[in-house]
């Protein structure tokens, strides 16, 4: 018997980490999101939430870590599964092409590697643009003084390059997850024929769910003019 | 009837040292009725009798149960038509002046003998780290000494089913062996003469499987679309669920 150490080392064990962490990021960016849309809540709203999540104090740190070896744990098996491609298959074929069907090849499934490279680089962006950005302070209706993330948001949008720039990385995001769920259904629980083509057509609109809901809130706060737009309330 | 001409892209390799290249050949009076595999024993002919090396391909049944004839026809293992093995592909499936290239297939893991001639021994060393049941040989056992619950046999015959072409390795990006590997996993570990070897046969296939060096599967699903009896993708992931229950 291998130790759990090697057992997961193994071909069939890595790809069950896989599963495993991008189902956790996929569970991530849903807490994320639903975060992302308290800037259409009362004036305060965004910021309390921030405000809350500070507060955690250790826990938001424990939290960070996690994430952070979620992270690298997810990239490196995914790249090191891309770069060994060649070597499982010398010389390639000079005529290739997918039989259709079943089959789950497409623009999404075989460009993984880039569209998750993308990701990687981006978060560490996006963590310097909002995370480790100039905040204000501010008040909140109940007189604490927290840091103004919310001011901090509709400015940078305000910038066509930051609204065009996330909304292109967030249809990549829709591209990595309308492969990536089906294929952590798949490498964690899928049963039969039958529910292949079920489980594909949800982690298809679920993927597209994602990508417009963050895409929309960069997209608006351009369009709409920051605190002009009408959804948004600002102090 | 109508003849066709039809112009052949074939690969050629004389053996697995030779870096191997493609030959063209236009073949004449193929008449749609032909299967493949005997559209090429035509072209070999006409090889022969020209005093040429005629194409080495594989064979055996030429009716769809042995596995043998595996290859790559204008980039799709087995050819273009869903659960058909080459040797079942008919020349109707092709018009007139189509140029169709074929190719061995390509994986580390199987190595060129011979043009389209592949060596799959990398399967049997996987079948032989698990792939069976271990029984004290003699007389047949009655048959209906040990019950199987009719839908559990049934989904074992569905991957028993696996004929060991090796179309899904050809077929994935990755080169990976996981469809044929989880197919005889998910075969004998839900039998109850499977059961007793469960965790030992599933941890020894899997590591086999990769010492051949198949390489990782991304879920493509590719296999399933080239796998002349659709074994579907749902083997692989009954393989990574026994791998766990190995392992814990
Ligand atoms: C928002 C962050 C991300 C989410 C939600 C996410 C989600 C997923 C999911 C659900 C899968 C399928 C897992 C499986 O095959 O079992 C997957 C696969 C993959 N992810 Fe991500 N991912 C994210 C970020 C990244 C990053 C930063 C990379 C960095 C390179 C990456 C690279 C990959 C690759 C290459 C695969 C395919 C693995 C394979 O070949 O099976 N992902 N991702
Ligand atoms: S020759 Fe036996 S399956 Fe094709």
């Amino acid at each position: 018997m291998p130790s759990l150490l090697e057992a997961f080392q193994s071909q069939v064990g890595r790809k069950i980490l896989t599963g495993i962490t991008g189902f956790l990021l996929v569970f991530f960016i849903i807490f994320h999101l639903a975060g992302n849309l308290a800037i259409f809540g009362e004036p305060d709203a965004m910021n309390s939430y921030s405000h809350f999540l500070h507060q955690l104090g250790p826990l938001l740190w424990l939290a960070r870590i996690g994430l952070l070896l979620i992270f690298v744990i997810h990239a490196w098996i995914g790249i090191s599964i891309w770069l060994k491609k060649r070597k499982a298959r010398p010389v390639d074929y000079k005529v290739y092409s997918t039989k259709g069907g079943p089959s789950k090849q497409s623009l999404s499934s075989r460009s993984m590697a880039f569209t998750g490279v993308v990701l990687l680089v981006f978060v560490v962006f996006h963590i310097n643009t909002f995370a480790l950005g100039d905040m204000a302070d501010t008040q909140l209706a109940n007189g604490t003084v927290v840091h103004d993330i919310k001011t901090l948001v509709i400015d940078t949008f305000q910038n066509p390059f930051y609204a065009f720039g996330y909304t292109f990385v967030m249809i990549l995001l829709g591209a990595h997850l309308g492969h990536g769920i089906w294929s952590a259904f798949t490498s964690l629980t899928l049963r039969s024929k039958k529910a292949s083509a079920v489980i594909y057509s949800i982690g298809v609109i679920a993927a597209i769910l994602l990508a417009v809901g963050f895409l929309f809130i960069p997209l608006y706060i351009y369009f709409g003019g920051g605190c002009e737009a009408a959804l948004i309330q600002c102090n | 009837m109508s003849e066709m001409t039809i112009n052949l892209k074939i690969w050629r390799q004389k053996n697995t040292d030779d870096p191997g290249r493609f030959e063209d050949y236009k073949l004449g009076g193929v008449n749609e009725h032909m299967s493949f595999l005997e559209m090429l024993d035509v072209l070999n002919e006409d090889l022969i009798k020209k005093g040429d090396d005629p194409v080495e391909f594989d064979y055996d049944c030429r009716e769809g149960i042995c596995g043998s004839c595996n290859m790559v026809i204008n980039g799709k293992a087995h050819g273009p038509k869903h659960k058909t093995a080459a040797c079942q592909l008919h020349m109707r499936t092709y018009s007139d002046g189509d140029t169709i290239v074929i190719e061995p297939p390509r994986a580390a893991a199987f190595p060129v003998i011979r043009d389209l001639v592949v060596d799959r021994t990398a399967f049997d060393r996987i079948i032989e780290a698990g792939g069976y049941i271990s029984v004290k040989t003699g007389a047949a056992p009655e048959a209906n000494l040990i019950p199987v619950e009719q839908e559990v046999s049934n989904q074992a015959f569905d991957y028993a089913t696996c004929i060991g072409c090796g179309a899904c390795v050809a077929a994935c990006p990755n080169s990976s062996a996981s469809l044929f590997t989880g197919a005889k996993i998910a075969h004998l570990n839900r039998l109850p003469q499977g059961k007793p070897e469960r965790a030992r046969r599933t941890i020894a296939m899997v590591d086999q499987m990769e010492k051949e060096g198949f390489g990782d599967c991304s879920n493509y699903a590719e296999c399933e679309a080239v796998c002349p009896v659709g074994i579907s993708i749902a083997s692989i992931a009954e393989m990574r669920r026994e791998y766990m229950k190995a392992i814990f």
